[in-house]
């Protein structure tokens, strides 16, 4: 899929030249005596699609109403391309929102809902027309044009509310968890339609979800938040196999995590003794306590590789693609995923299990810090 | 129980029946009484006699047609003002009020805890010869040295402004009050400025309210007597004060039966009009 190599692309590129169209400058904001982002500063490329994920109350959706002109942040400033609209209404920002209850209106025509923007900005007659009709078939809602919005399905509504915002041609989509209110499967098509919309169109868009596999699924870059800051920014990818924090391994997808010691200067002294080698780059000059993770699809059962530890099997879960063993070893409990890539290949288990330094990641110490 | 549950599809009806029983009884009973009376002759001296007399309702229109005007006049412009009153108010307690709506919707309906009566005699001080507002009023020259308030259309149309506020303002504040915030921040996000959001958005949104309040105030106050007697002239009176006196003063029942139908018409042909142009629609939300 096209928009498989284009994330791809972007993972062998990280630091990228293109100008940034959203770009956060030491932001803050208050709300009372809550701060829920925390000075943070961050920029999002043209034509990315970004993720702001994290639990609720991360700040994620602040941050977003912020890019909107709906909060105006206590410090920072915001720039949209190089101007900076910290100040600004929104209805002065080139930007639009598909908000999370969708917020169509009511009393009006899924025609005037979506030619809505177009008239306030002096757009007429046949031109708005045109649009409308040309983004309504995008969005694959043509002939819907005379219905009220409470006629439509969930699913279509959604589709009136990024239809509304995309007609504009905005130089930034903002995405309040658009999907949230949809059912799993029809969740997952409209994540992958809205992907290929966004790839279609070109414009930026910037996703906020608590949904770490829907922000996998659609975002090329992903910004983790936690209390009000960015715990860690990068592609899907990077996050996965590198997690800089406890709170990020812990929040996408499943990892074990061992205290230890820094013992060397590519090894690390877990509780119950063992060393455990890893890679030198994941150490980033940490010294004394910290935490080793490897996800639990990276660990063999046997001794095949590197860094060893064994236990004995305290339970066995099928989950169908794969088989989910967890063990009870001296550093601590390790879950396991083993591939059900034969019909009937459960494995022994021996209590020993391996994996590869490569496959190993470092963060700092989650002594009272555990993630969800 | 055992008809109940034979006859399931009458239970609505029994439902019904108390209420129905209730309005038979008590509105059309004496809805045709007033019509059978309505289409009298005679004189209380001599007793009345059912005579198929239409020119009562002639007679009605013909003699009070001045009053009848004045009533829709007073009406209209008291609803109009009470609508302007009410919608800021209304407006700034539903998306402002946070957590003080209750009191000041209370605010809203404390006048109720007190009789029309006494409320409407509390404006005939307020507005007296010698009250406050009258003498700063004539202080600033708004009023000449001999100007008055009490017994001009202007107390009147006050009176009934006053009376009939919390009859547009709940229903304007109810309609207000379920508008989605988001609603209006997709307006703003959709380059509409504050007003025209408001125009594009809030104000359609918000014409269940508009209709119902208007239509609660403008009735009653067509039929209004208490307030053109107590803070009018003579020269201010309604045709609800020519009702009240041709039935407990002169016992002209007839002519008293036959301008309650022509008021009642008048508004009948008002309303529809009213919900024709504004749409059905908006009748019902």
């Amino acid at each position: 899929m096209a928009v498989e190599s284009r994330a791809e692309t972007e993972r062998q590129h990280p630091v990228s030249p293109v100008a940034a169209d959203v770009r956060l400058d030491r932001v803050t904001k208050n709300f009372d005596d809550v701060t829920a982002v925390d000075d943070v500063s961050l920029e999002i490329e043209r034509g990315s699609f970004f993720a702001l994920l994290g639990p609720s109350g991360c700040g994620k959706t602040t941050t977003l109403r912020m890019i909107g002109g709906f909060e105006e942040p206590n410090a920072g400033t915001i720039y949209l391309g190089e101007e900076p609209v910290t100040g600004k209404p929104p209805y002065k920002r080139d930007v639009n929102t598909v908000f999370q209850s969708y917020a169509l209106f009511p009393h009006l025509s899924i025609f005037e809902n979506v030619g809505f923007g177009l008239r306030r900005r002096g757009v007429r007659g046949a031109d708005v027309r045109g649009r409308v009709t040309e983004i309504l078939r995008l969005v694959g809602l043509s002939g819907m044009e005379k219905r009220k919005p409470r006629q439509l399905s969930g699913g279509q509504q959604q589709r009136v509310a990024l239809a509304r915002a995309l007609v504009n041609r905005p130089r930034v989509l903002l995405l309040d968890e658009p999907l949230g209110a949809l059912d799993l499967k029809l969740r997952k098509q409209m994540q992958l339609e809205m992907k290929a919309i966004q790839h279609d169109i070109g414009i930026t868009f910037v996703h906020v979800t608590h949904d770490q596999e829907e922000a996998m699924t659609m975002a090329d870059r992903i910004a983790i938040m936690n209390g009000g800051r960015i715990e860690q920014l990068g592609t899907p990818g990077e996050l996965y196999e590198h997690p800089q924090t406890a709170f990020v391994a812990g929040f996408l997808g499943i990892s074990n995590l061992l205290p230890g010691t820094v013992s060397a200067m590519d090894a690390v002294r877990l509780d119950d003794g063992t060393t455990v080698k890893v890679p030198q780059e994941a150490l980033r000059g940490r010294s004394g306590r910290v935490a080793v993770g490897v996800r639990p699809e990276k660990i063999r059962l046997g001794h095949g590789e590197e860094n060893r530890l064994s236990g004995h099997l305290l339970e066995t879960a099928y989950v169908g693609v794969a088989t989910q063993y967890v063990l009870d070893t001296r550093a601590g409990n390790i879950s396991v995923y083993v591939q059900n890539s034969e019909p009937g290949a459960q494995q022994a288990v021996t209590g020993e299990i391996s994996w590869s330094p490569d496959s190993t990641f470092v963060v700092d110490s989650m002594e009272g810090a555990e993630a969800e | 129980m055992g008809f109940f549950h034979r006859h399931r599809g009458l239970t609505p009806y029994l439902l019904l029946a108390p209420g129905m029983l209730f309005l038979a009884v008590f509105f059309l009973v004496p809805l045709g009484f007033l019509a059978y009376q309505s289409l009298e002759t005679g004189s209380i001296d001599f007793g009345y006699h059912f005579t198929w007399a239409w020119g009562n309702y002639w007679d009605a229109i013909r003699h009070y047609r001045g009053h009848f005007v004045r009533s829709f006049e007073y009406a209209g412009i008291a609803t109009v003002l009470a609508l302007v009153f009410s919608y800021p108010v209304a407006y700034w307690i539903a998306f402002r009020g946070g957590r003080w709506k209750n009191l000041l919707l209370l605010f809203i309906v404390a006048p109720f805890f007190v009789t029309y009566l006494i409320r409407t005699l509390a404006w005939q001080t307020i507005l007296s010869d010698n009250g406050l507002v009258v003498r700063i009023l004539r202080d600033i020259h708004v009023l000449g040295s001999g100007g008055r308030l009490l017994a001009t259309a202007t107390a009147v149309v006050a009176g009934i402004t006053y009376n009939f506020l919390p009859f547009m303002a709940l229903p304007l504040y109810v309609s207000l009050e379920q508008i989605d915030h988001s609603l209006i921040e997709a307006a703003e996000d959709l380059y509409a400025s504050k007003w025209k959001a408001f125009l594009r958005v809030t104000l359609p949104l918000s014409m269940p309210g508009v209709v119902a309040g208007t239509l609660l105030t403008f009735i009653p106050a067509a039929g209004d007597f208490i307030n053109a007697q107590l803070l009018g002239s003579p020269t201010n009176h309604m045709i609800g004060n020519v009702i009240e006196s041709k039935y407990k003063e002169l016992l002209d029942y007839p002519a008293a039966a036959s301008m309650s139908f022509v008021l009642m018409a008048i508004i009948l042909v008002l309303v529809l009009a009213y919900a024709r142009a504004v749409g059905t629609e908006k009748l019902t939300g």
